[in-house]
């Protein structure tokens, strides 16, 4: 007993004061690609190194539109290394999450010079809306003070790499329960669903009755880039694709895996629609 | 070739058609015909061989038939040996081994529900990767097409086999758990607390993973192996990387060989720490857990510093790893290791000076080493009950061949050894890093890319922190696979933990399960 106590004494503190300091990223971590679309003079060679499909192209009449999808980036950096000019860099971005999925994807037009490559850039959409991660979220945490959010996680399909960093929320570093959020063991108790996937033909059933056993007001999460669009799964015969394709999704959190604080902003931005959702049901 | 084969020659000259070695120390022997029964007979009972997997493949467009291949082991020997044996389309069926090897249950019933291979004789032929919605298909012939859209069916109901008596009765668990893990449904019996029986029902988390490896290019299929099981992202993408490697004849440079080994025992420290932590959590010391989620951060900090990701994902590439290190990162990775190090022993001092913690794992969840050969169980479960086996070791991979380091093995088979075999495995890996530190040589982190030859066949074996990982593969044009075979250590696994329950109560449950800590995707795939 008094060995446990000296240690702890020793080690002290250990949370990190996410999101109110900024965590203390490696050098070498890779957030999300950003890209310089002006800069780009081709985007063939990162669509093909792409492995799920999050950057497309398709060219039609001389002129080709790019697509760019978050919520299929597994944050590899293929892309970054197959351009030139440095037009795609990766980023220490990770505050990703999204309240509408089509907010994850930007395009691009480009005409074309007769070798395929970019002649001019006609139009593109600037990056996701990326807010100023410590204000709306520390309002959110304010109004929450004193009431508690539940969650369930369901896994649905995922190779479980989502799981090991919603694990890990739990342990010292992230304590999730600072926020007075913690994990509950049914459905029935659960303000919110953690969703991972993609949802597998197998677990599709399962997914459903889960959602329904939970209680309204409720909120629904997909993780990961296989939770949101099947990510390199994509579908096929036994792979449905994203949570969206089988139950409402509120909010979106992109990574392979999202890191513990990508998933913490995404639960903390979910928090802004449990308050409005019951507002407007107590109404 | 070694006077074994000319042994087997003269011992089965009707079965056997050819022997060969495509790939260095992989020999392959072509049989004449389905029924490799007496073969295998002579294989486990003579060279005490172990069948490793079993698996089909689908060559009737090329060569009109199936292929059946068994894969075995022989202690002492660093040669695998492979047996293929051909079945002919128009009559699809082999001779099931599961009434005699039990090991192989599983994997027979899913070549009958992949290919549409009858496993004749299997004494439980029911269908086990697709479940009771699916149609009568068999997603890995070559003309079903991956993204096929199936209907919904109404089958009929999986059926768990009843348990009766006074005070007996079922308790259902999943496919959604309490705590934050994968899916999989557990059908209890019980008679008040102790566990009479356990039926497991898993492939829910069956995402087409194979068939999708035969549908996308090489140089994306390395990040579908990282995602086989995201917590062996590493392992699984360098066993797949290596069976590319060796079909493809690309020799890894040094550097990158060096690197492979400080990235795979790296990521066995993480998870043994977590799984440590969580044996405790699971019978109620708190504190030790939360000690352990802390150390674990600190090595993924570390993963983060020499990967890009704390997860180890996006490294490795066919040919070696995708990024080289500076001086600093290498030397980032000795002051790091020795903080885990302290910090990991004064946990496990604070975990064996608690006698309640110990009463709760000992003799808790026993797995007798006899069942666990049997079973063919693998890696940590495997060796603490007696299962001498370590790919590391045996048929060494990477720079292991000029390592040397102990293999932890326990008889004892409790929740308690299979706890210990994790925290000694910490320390031998700590030593190995340590050691491939200082020996780091250096040079290319990375073959210059190449085009891989088609139709070439090869394996690879890699210790995952978990187990044993085979990947095979049989190259395709344009870059692309014809087949990806994967087994994880959990398919071999989950069968003990039916027999690790038996009679133990309910509650005990969750750290029996968490101290095997299978792999629910990696199963299903």
């Amino acid at each position: 007993m008094f060995k446990i106590l000296q240690k702890s004494f020793r080690v002290g503190t250990a949370t990190a004061d996410y999101p109110r300091v900024a965590p203390r990223l490696a050098e070498q971590y890779r957030g999300c690609p950003e890209f310089d679309f002006a800069a780009w003079s081709d985007a063939r060679p990162a669509a093909e190194a792409c492995p799920t499909g999050a950057i497309a192209v398709s060219d039609h009449d001389g002129a080709r539109q790019v697509t760019v999808d978050y919520g299929r980036c597994i944050f590899c950096g293929e892309c970054e290394a197959a351009s030139a000019n440095g037009a795609v860099k990766m980023s220490r971005q990770f505050e990703l999450a999204v309240t509408t999925r089509r907010d994850l994807v930007l395009t691009a037009e480009y005409t074309l010079r007769s070798d395929g490559s970019h002649a001019e850039l006609k139009s593109a959409t600037s990056g996701p809306a990326v807010e100023e991660p410590g204000k709306r979220i520390a309002e959110a945490i304010e109004d929450l003070l004193g009431r508690s959010l539940s969650i369930r996680q369901v896994d649905a399909g995922s190779c479980n790499g989502c799981e090991q960093e919603i694990v890990a929320l739990n342990n010292p570093v992230h304590d999730i329960e600072r926020f007075g959020i913690h994990f509950v063991a049914s459905p029935r108790h659960a303000d919110m669903l953690l969703v991972t996937g993609p949802v597998t033909r197998n677990m599709e059933l399962a997914l459903r009755k889960t959602w329904a056993a939970t209680p309204d007001p409720k909120i629904v999460v997909a993780v990961g880039a296989c939770g949101i669009s099947g990510g390199i799964f994509g579908t096929n015969y036994a792979s449905l694709g994203g949570v969206d394709a089988v139950i409402p999704v509120d909010v979106y959190i992109p990574g392979c895996p999202p890191r513990p604080e990508a998933l913490l902003y995404g639960i903390l931005l979910a928090l802004g629609k449990v308050r409005q959702r019951g507002g407007s049901h107590s109404r | 070739m070694t006077p074994l084969f000319e042994e087997l020659r003269e011992r089965f000259p009707e079965q056997i058609r050819s022997i060969d070695e495509p790939v260095p120390d992989q020999v392959t022997v072509l049989l004449s015909g389905p029924d490799v029964t007496e073969i295998a007979r002579h294989f486990l009972s003579e060279y005490q061989a172990r069948l490793v997997t079993v698996f089909a493949e689908d060559r009737v467009k090329a060569e009109a038939v199936f292929y059946n291949y068994y894969l075995f082991d022989r202690p002492g020997d660093t040669a695998w040996v492979v047996l293929k044996a051909p079945i002919p389309a128009d009559h699809p069926s082999f001779p099931s081994l599961a009434a005699e090897l039990p090991a192989v249950n599983w994997q027979e019933r899913e070549i009958q529900d992949w290919f549409g291979l009858e496993a004749a004789g299997h004494p439980n032929p029911r269908r086990v990767a697709l479940h009771d919605n699916w149609p009568d298909v068999h997603p890995l012939l070559k003309d079903f097409p991956l993204d096929t859209v199936l209907p919904l069916f109404e089958g009929e109901r999986h059926v768990y086999r009843p348990a009766y008596g006074e005070g007996v009765f079922h308790i259902p668990v999943g496919p959604v758990h309490a705590g934050i893990i994968e899916p999989g449904h557990f059908d209890f019996a019980v008679a008040g607390e102790p566990i009479l029986y356990l039926q497991l029902r898993m492939f829910y988390t069956h995402k087409g993973t194979e068939k999708l490896f035969e549908n996308i290019p090489i140089h994306r299929a390395v990040f579908l192996a990282e995602s086989i099981s995201g917590d062996s992202a590493f392992s699984h993408g360098t066993a797949f990387c290596e069976a590319v490697e060796r079909a493809a004849e690309i020799e890894v440079p040094r550097r990158a060989q060096w690197m492979r080994v400080i990235l795979l025992e790296l990521e066995r420290i993480a998870n043994h720490i977590a799984d440590v932590g969580a044996i405790a959590n699971d019978v109620g010391f708190v504190i030790a857990n939360a000690h352990a989620g802390r150390i674990r951060e600190m090595v993924l900090g570390m993963n983060e510093m020499l990967t890009g990701s704390r997860v180890l994902r996006g490294m490795v590439g066919i040919g070696g790893v995708r990024r080289d290190w500076q001086q600093a990162q290498v030397e980032a990775i000795e002051s790091t290791l020795a903080v885990v190090e302290r910090e990991f022993h004064d946990l496990v001092v604070i975990l064996q000076a608690s006698h309640s913690t110990r009463h709760r794992l000992e003799r808790t969840g026993i797995l007798r080493p006899e069942k666990a050969s049997m079973l063919g169980v693998v890696g940590v479960a495997g060796r603490a009950s007696g299962v001498n086996l370590d790919i590391r070791r045996d048929h060494p991979y990477e720079a292991y061949r000029h390592l040397s380091f102990s293999v932890p093995v326990y008889q004892a088979g409790d929740v308690r050894h299979r706890m210990k075999v994790r925290i000694d495995e910490v320390a031998e890996s700590v030593q190995i890093i340590r050691s491939a530190v200082s020996r780091l040589p250096e040079g290319s982190h990375r073959a210059p890319a190449q085009p891989i030859p088609p139709d070439r066949c090869a394996l690879s074996a890699v210790e995952g922190w978990r187990g044993e990982i085979v990947h095979w593969v049989r190259t395709g044009e344009g870059n692309c696979l014809e087949r990806c075979k994967v087994k994880d250590p959990s398919i071999n696994n989950w069968p003990a933990i039916v027999e690790a329950v038996e009679g133990n109560i309910v509650a005990d449950f969750p750290v029996i399960n968490k101290s095997f800590n299978l792999s629910y995707s990696g199963t299903d795939r």
